[in-house]
């Protein structure tokens, strides 16, 4: 680049013929298909159908009959587009004795995924600025067992938590399911909260210390209003987390209470009765629903989350 | 260190309080859950305990009981098929797409949502959607014998000794999108100068990623490795979902062993012992990388 400046800059001191054959400024354009091109993209437009593959065979076959399944390949598109596979995975589809479809596990979902969020992430904010702003003596120290912990493999620690969760009464409870998931968030979490309140002014605390806030105050008036975005990265790892865990659904909660995976699981692999790959595949799709939707609308926020995030695993 | 405000007060316990009450739950998490479970289920897999935990020591017995069993032994041996094959493959597969994606190319975001939403789905829906893709009655086999070649055989989920390779492929597709987003940010913290120099040194494209800048990610590769590992030993939902474990026994994992165990055989004793041994690997894993990373400067 340097080169080219100053050959361009003593050329301009030269007569018209010079400046001709000096051409324009910047760096010489590549035609869009030269070979070296046509390698990366040739690579990386094959990774990506390597990719799409599984989506498109799974919205494919969600909309289609059974009898068009069996006589045709997974890959040809639907000659006959019907939505029943995805009227009857949301509410007739059977779990042993149960035949209200999937719905039930995606309101139980529901109903497990916002309080864990809302609390995992509360919980954890708050322990990431005590780190981060009012550290007292000892708790570096539970902050490096949190972390460690969070690579320990949860079947070590599953036991414990349901004798603990029997005792308190509430194993086999969403709220048992929700202080699981508040347990296992923390440790990313907290480290989340704590690295973003630690890059934040000191000046700014300080001074609200001097104008004689609090604890709960700084928290609330001045910590909570400037880290929006922080709260939104967490949320989305939450969100997606929460909904895609399949363990902790299947060990803590009753089956009435199981979460969308957990049924999904049981539909799909029931071995009674005739596999119905139409239904299958459209109720894996609505599983997968919302952590898509969550990733396509967060994008960036995303990216972030799991550069975050991708300790837990 | 910024918050303690130091105003005489002998007792040291109400200094910064509020910190210490709102830092509760983080306390009993680590201590009780993490700390107090971890020696809890190692404490106990000395025991026989079966349907319900109880203390009658029995020494080393559930180890040597664990060891013998063919079925440990095959989840082990198909843990270190997975672990060795996605590791090398989630590595060379992210890199590679990292690096075309470094490129300067056009249509960057595209390519990257395409590449990273399998890592937003759950294993479980991974598990499945593979399940169905490799189907030997309607799925790549069946494609491909319609085609002409009537004596292609793919059938990895119904043949025991390739079953773990079927996993394998499902694994890939839904973490190597993650892999690449690690090393794409390992590759743009890389300084424009580097490549300049090795430009002008007329050193080749291959050669500068394979000896300056692949060495100066070392960082980045080990932080990756470490999660993949991580994510490694845990395997659990994804062969729940994908084979239950078969067929017969042979796609068997650790994780999945000590569930079972757990919840389902009522051998309490066993789960605890298996556990215990998964906990061993990842602080094979763990400790290394932690003594690197940290041990050699102190903390501030």
């Amino acid at each position: 680049m340097a080169e080219v400046v100053t050959l361009n800059t003593r050329s301009a001191t030269a007569g018209t013929a010079t400046k001709l054959a000096a051409g324009p400024r910047g760096k010489k354009p590549r035609p869009m298909l030269s070979p070296r091109n046509i390698m990366i993209y040739g690579a990386l437009l094959f990774a990506a159908a390597y990719y799409l593959l599984p989506l498109y065979v799974m919205v494919v076959t969600s909309l289609k009959g059974m009898p068009e399944i069996r006589l045709g390949n997974i890959f040809s598109p639907p000659v006959e587009i019907t939505f029943e596979p995805w009227a009857k995975a949301w509410a007739s589809a059977c779990t042993g004795l149960n035949c209200d479809g999937l719905s039930r596990g995606f309101w139980n979902s529901v109903r497990i995924t916002i309080p864990s969020t809302i609390v995992s992430i509360a919980i954890a904010s708050i322990n990431g600025y005590a780190l981060a702003n009012w550290r007292f003596k000892g708790a570096d120290l539970f902050f490096t067992i949190l972390i460690v912990g969070a690579f320990i493999p949860y079947q070590v620690m599953i036991y414990p938590i349901v004798i603990v969760l029997r005792e308190m009464g509430l194993y086999g409870s969403l709220t048992g399911l929700i202080i699981v998931h508040t347990i296992f968030g923390m440790p990313i979490l907290t480290l989340l909260f704590r690295n973003y309140f630690t890059s934040l002014p000191e000046e700014l605390f300080k001074a609200a210390r001097v104008d004689g806030a609090g604890f709960w105050t700084i928290y609330f008036k001045i910590m909570l209003p400037m880290s929006l975005p922080i709260f939104v990265v967490a949320m989305i790892l939450q969100v997606t987390g929460i909904w895609n865990d399949f363990l902790f659904g299947v060990v803590f909660t009753r089956p009435e209470y199981y979460p969308m995976t957990v049924q999904l699981n049981n539909i799909v692999n029931s071995v009674q009765g005739v596999k119905e790959y139409n239904v299958n595949m459209a109720a894996t799709i609505l599983t997968g629903a919302v952590p898509l939707i969550v990733y396509f609308v967060s994008g960036r926020l995303f990216v972030r989350g799991i550069a975050a995030g991708a300790v837990k695993g | 260190m910024t918050g303690q405000v130091n105003t005489g007060r002998p007792n040291q316990l109400l200094r910064n309080l509020h910190s210490k009450i709102a830092s509760i739950p983080m306390i009993l998490t680590a201590v009780v859950i993490f700390l107090g479970g971890t020696l809890w289920t190692v404490f106990y897999s000395f025991t026989n305990s079966k349907l319900l935990p109880r203390l009658s020591f029995v020494g080393l017995d559930q180890y040597e009981r664990l060891w013998a069993a063919p079925r440990w032994l095959i989840s082990i041996q198909n843990l270190a098929i997975y672990g060795v094959f996605s590791l090398i493959f989630s590595l060379v597969i992210g890199f590679l797409l990292a690096a075309l994606m470094d490129q300067k190319i056009r249509f960057e975001n595209t390519f990257r949502t395409i590449f990273l939403y399998p890592f937003a789905l759950s294993f479980i829906v991974t598990g499945l959607v593979w399940q169905w893709i490799l189907n030997p009655e309607f799925g790549i086999q069946s494609v491909v014998r319609s085609l002409g070649w009537t004596t292609f055989s793919f059938d990895p989920l119904y043949t025991p000794s390739i079953v773990i390779y079927g996993i394998l492929i499902a694994a890939l597709w839904q973490g190597t999108g993650l892999v690449m987003c690690l090393m794409l940010a390992g590759l743009r913290g890389i300084d424009e100068d580097i490549w300049k120099a090795a430009r002008v040194d007329g050193i080749p494209m291959w050669k500068t990623y394979l000896f300056i800048i692949i060495p100066m990610m070392r960082a980045v590769f080990i932080t990756t490795l470490v999660i993949i590992a991580s994510g490694i030993v845990r395997v659990y939902d994804l062969v729940v979902a994908q084979t239950s474990g078969g067929p017969g026994i042979s796609s068997e994992v650790p994780a999945k062993y000590v569930y079972d165990y757990m919840f389902q055989a009522q051998n309490l004793g066993q789960g605890f012992a298996a556990s215990t041994m998964m906990l061993i690997t990842v602080a094979i894993i763990i400790v290394p990388w932690a003594y690197l990373e940290f041990g050699g400067r102190k903390r501030g």
